[in-house]
């Protein structure tokens, strides 16, 4: 049993700098107003952008006379789709496994031909003032032929469904997340399942005739928003040579930068876009929306360009997460083996091709050791705002449903829940069901701690009260980054990195540098740079940064390092060999007199052969996959349907966390998160097609009101491809939630809810059904 | 000999064999004798123009997503698969 602490650290591994809780350098700006976010931008003669945008979630634009908006006062210049750059959308030509169909970003941007969602951009607008381009919406002349929209996955595959695209080719592999369409001579028929794929492993019918006890369910979600406190907004600039600065908020510049120039018409080269501090991101980030149209409207203008979104423009037309409908059926012998499972997944896409259901599947049967799997995937476009990543792309939908189907096995053979996880557990070697073997994995550490831990224990009385547990896997992302250190003359050191911090990844990073220069983290001043002045780096997103830009921080510190052994040997007249480095002391081996601190030498670095700068461009593998364990008590209220959360403990394998308040930080918030998903948020949508709570006032997130202290205890299973063994912490903490609320709701009243959001309605519903014998 | 792991919807192109022995010491040298045997395969695979995979797809070499593609080291009895790309949030 261990002994209660709330955020408990299980380290393995102690540094000097690394897992220490330093000061977040950007944390006093933020919370003093000085750091600037993309709305603060401010540029001389700088115009307002402003978009129309479609009041039907599907329809046919017959025209757009823009004449009499131009014409109004303070006008300067108004858009349509006819002014972007439209590529090639046909699957034929499409790369294969193409993330990016531009075509589709580019209708995505802005309409051609028709509105495929309410609050589809249509025209755009660049005025004097955000009043002025406003007004001017008004005098924008659409003509719309309204058609039927299609809203849930399930149905726009039957036959017969309406359209979203005529032309839209269905793929058969999950490496095309794009999607395409169909060539002008081709006579197929156009489909609006963009993608179905499988996997399969093993003897699926043997393992269920090896099975004691099947579980068979459906479960479903709707769509739900990131819900980012800072909407979406983007400044744009033209300068005399045909160059385009861009200052926007995103979780990556150098995809503002690429997704944009091909959407204007010019070079990578000649763009410069400026990452500005972000408020939120959480997946939905990594696309573009308002650039490109400032960028086209500031050079239609001939003048600087800023667009910023509203709340309801952002819930509207940008990306929320998939609704899903999943399909799960789990075979275990009456000891606790899985013998076999099979999945079917279907999500929405919306509007364009490229939900997350690849994710979903493939990190749906990861946590285990099934021996005979089948998953297969539908993409599916609907009349909806085009998904957007959140957080663990797929995997916490896919969680719900095997994660609830494990809780019925262990119900029918009267397993404990963790002692059945335990069991069936992957490690390192296991076989994944979609193939690979897992590398080494820390799911049975937060299993251990789990059962370990007060909380389960801790005895929960009272009625309609209950205890679930549940566990959720997720991949993680590495790619490119790239970090540049410069030494200062007073010992100090500026660093910059790639990737925009969203989670505090400018302490995480720093840290790194810091431990390898044996110098106190508080003298490195971390920046993040534009797309001129730093290395192309990836995006900020699969919960990645720390593994890989930290990587690039490691590497520039040892490129430092080996500098400043040299400029003391060279000092010293000595050979480098003879020159050891530890702790911030340039010491020679034999001679205790030959002694320098990195501040000393730092101070004699233009002498000694100029300055110092340590550099790294890295694209290192191995990011690691993350597991975590949650276990949730919940009380329901029998009269009203409120589900409250009475205690939330979250145990989480972060291989090494660098800077464990920002680990805990991350858990808290994906579980925070988890909770709304799973007791209130969704997209209200009318007959319609449109959204009617798109405010945060009639969208419900919880509020620190709703939640209690949520308890992590992070355990550390070293990533052995990262230098202190760390594993991205950011995502697999918003997969195990639903599930585990859902389990612990089933304990509580003894109805499983097996559709999302378990709000007060569907709870009451379910009681009096159970009532009325339904279960 | 390395094992290269067939997606189930390429499977297709190998006669429903889900599992292949081919020669190589290098993804690259895997793809071009898969193609040897099973015409077609390189071109699910292989970006001609970027000289390159695919960019969705994902070669993970006994176990490990490679960052490097084309040029990842394979081993002799290596595991090779051919994955969907994952994007993250």
């Amino acid at each position: 049993m261990l002994d209660y602490k709330p955020n408990m650290v299980l380290s393995n591994q102690e540094y000097n700098v690394v897992g220490t809780r330093p000061v977040r350098p950007d944390g006093a700006d933020k919370v003093t107003g000085k750091a600037h976010y993309s709305a603060d931008i401010n540029l001389p003669g700088l115009l307002h952008g402003k978009v129309l945008r479609s009041p039907h979630a599907h329809a046919r634009i017959k025209s757009i006379d823009t004449s009499r908006a131009e014409a109004a006062p303070g006008v300067r210049a108004v858009i349509t789709a006819a002014d972007i750059q439209k590529p090639s959308g046909r699957a034929s030509e499409l790369a294969e496994g193409a993330m990016v169909n531009y075509r589709f970003l580019s209708n995505n941007v802005i309409a051609e031909g028709k509105a495929l969602y309410k609050g589809h951009a249509i025209a755009a607008v660049a005025a004097a003032s955000a009043h002025a381009a406003e007004e001017a919406l008004k005098l924008i002349d659409v003509e719309y032929e309204v058609l039927t929209p299609v809203m849930d996955a399930k149905e726009a595959m039957q036959a017969g469904a309406p359209l979203v695209h005529e032309r839209l080719a269905g793929m058969t592999t999950a490496s095309i997340r794009a999607g395409g369409v169909l060539d002008d001579d081709d006579a197929s028929d156009g489909t609006n399942v963009a993608n179905h794929f499988e996997f399969k492993l093993g003897d699926l019918e043997q393992g269920f005739a090896e099975a004691d006890v099947i579980v068979e369910k459906e479960t479903s979600t709707v769509a739900v928003h990131q819900g980012y406190i800072e909407p979406h907004c983007a400044t744009a600039q033209w300068h005399e040579d045909g160059a385009l600065t861009i200052w926007s908020s995103s979780q990556g510049q150098f995809m503002v930068r690429d997704y944009t120039a091909r959407l204007v018409g010019i070079p990578v080269s000649k763009v410069k876009a400026i990452p500005m501090e972000i408020g939120g991101g959480f997946g939905a980030k990594l696309t573009v929306y308002m650039e490109p149209l400032a960028a086209l409207l500031a050079r239609k203008s001939g003048a600087p360009v800023k667009m910023a979104m509203n709340r309801t423009e952002v819930f509207e037309a940008t990306g929320p997460t998939s609704g899903t409908y999943v399909k799960v059926k789990i075979g275990a012998t009456q000891e606790g083996r899985i013998t076999a499972a099979a999945a079917t997944l279907i999500f929405e896409a919306g509007a364009f091709p490229g939900s997350p259901v690849p994710g979903g599947a493939q990190c749906m049967m990861s946590a285990y050791d099934i021996p005979n799997a089948y998953i297969e995937g539908y993409d599916v476009v609907v009349n909806r705002p085009k998904t957007s990543a959140y957080r663990a792309p797929g995997s916490p939908a896919a969680a719900f449903a095997m994660e609830t189907a494990i809780d019925e096995i262990c119900r029918k053979i009267g397993m404990d829940a963790l002692d059945f996880r335990l069991l069936n557990s992957s490690k390192e070697g296991v076989r994944r069901a979609t193939g690979p073997l897992m590398p080494k994995v820390g799911f049975i550490e937060t299993l251990e701690a789990a059962k370990a831990h007060p909380h389960y224990s801790a005895p929960l009385t009272g009625p309609y009260r209950g205890r679930g547990v549940a566990s959720g896997f997720w991949g993680n992302n590495t790619g490119p980054a790239s970090a540049v250190a410069l030494v200062q003359p007073d010992g100090k050191i500026s660093l910059t990195e790639g990737s925009p911090d969203i989670g505090g990844t400018r302490a995480s990073v720093s840290q790194q540098l810091a431990e390898v220069l044996g110098i106190p983290v508080e003298d490195v001043t971390p920046q993040i740079g534009d797309t001129d002045s730093i290395g192309f780096t990836s995006n900020t997103g699969g919960s990645g940064v720390t593994f890989k830009t930290g990587i690039a921080a490691y590497t520039a510190a040892q490129d430092i390092k080996q500098q400043m052994i040299e400029r003391a040997a060279k000092l010293w007249e000595v050979s480098a060999a003879d020159v050891e480095y530890e702790n911030g002391i340039l010491q020679h081996k034999s001679d205790p007199e030959l002694r320098l601190t990195f501040r000393q030498l730092a101070a004699r670095q233009v002498p000694t052969g100029g300055p110092i700068v340590g550099r790294a461009g890295v694209n290192p593998p191995g990011a690691g996959p993350a597991l975590a364990t949650h276990m949730v008590d919940v009380e329901v209220d029998p009269d009203t349907g409120k589900v409250t959360i009475l205690r939330f403990t979250a145990f989480q394998d972060a291989g090494k966390a660098i800077h464990p308040s920002y680990v805990e930080g991350q858990i808290q918030g994906g579980v925070a998160q988890g909770i709304g998903w799973a007791l209130n948020e969704e997209y209200f949508v009318n007959d319609q097609g449109h959204m009617v709570n798109s405010s945060y006032l009639d969208y419900r997130m919880p509020t620190s009101l709703d939640l209690p202290m949520i308890d992590t205890v992070v355990v550390e299973v070293a990533n052995p491809n990262h230098p202190y063994g760390v594993r991205g912490v950011g995502e697999v903490c918003i997969v195990p939630p639903m599930a585990a609320i859902a389990n612990a709701v089933y304990d509580a009243i003894g109805v499983r809810m097996d559709a999302l959001p378990i709000n007060p309605g569907r709870i009451l519903e379910a009681l009096w059904g159970k009532e009325n014998g339904a279960e | 000999m390395p094992e290269v792991w067939i997606p189930t919807t390429m499977q297709s192109l190998t006669g429903g064999q889900h599992r292949v022995q081919v020669e190589g010491r290098t993804v690259r040298q895997v793809i071009n004798n898969l193609e040897q045997q099973f015409p077609g395969v390189k071109a699910v695979l292989y970006d001609a123009e970027e000289d390159d995979l695919q960019t969705g797809v994902a070669v993970i070499v006994d176990g490990e997503a490679s960052q490097i593609g084309l040029l990842e080291r394979v081993q002799e009895g290596s595991e090779v698969h051919f994955l969907p790309a994952i994007g993250g949030g």
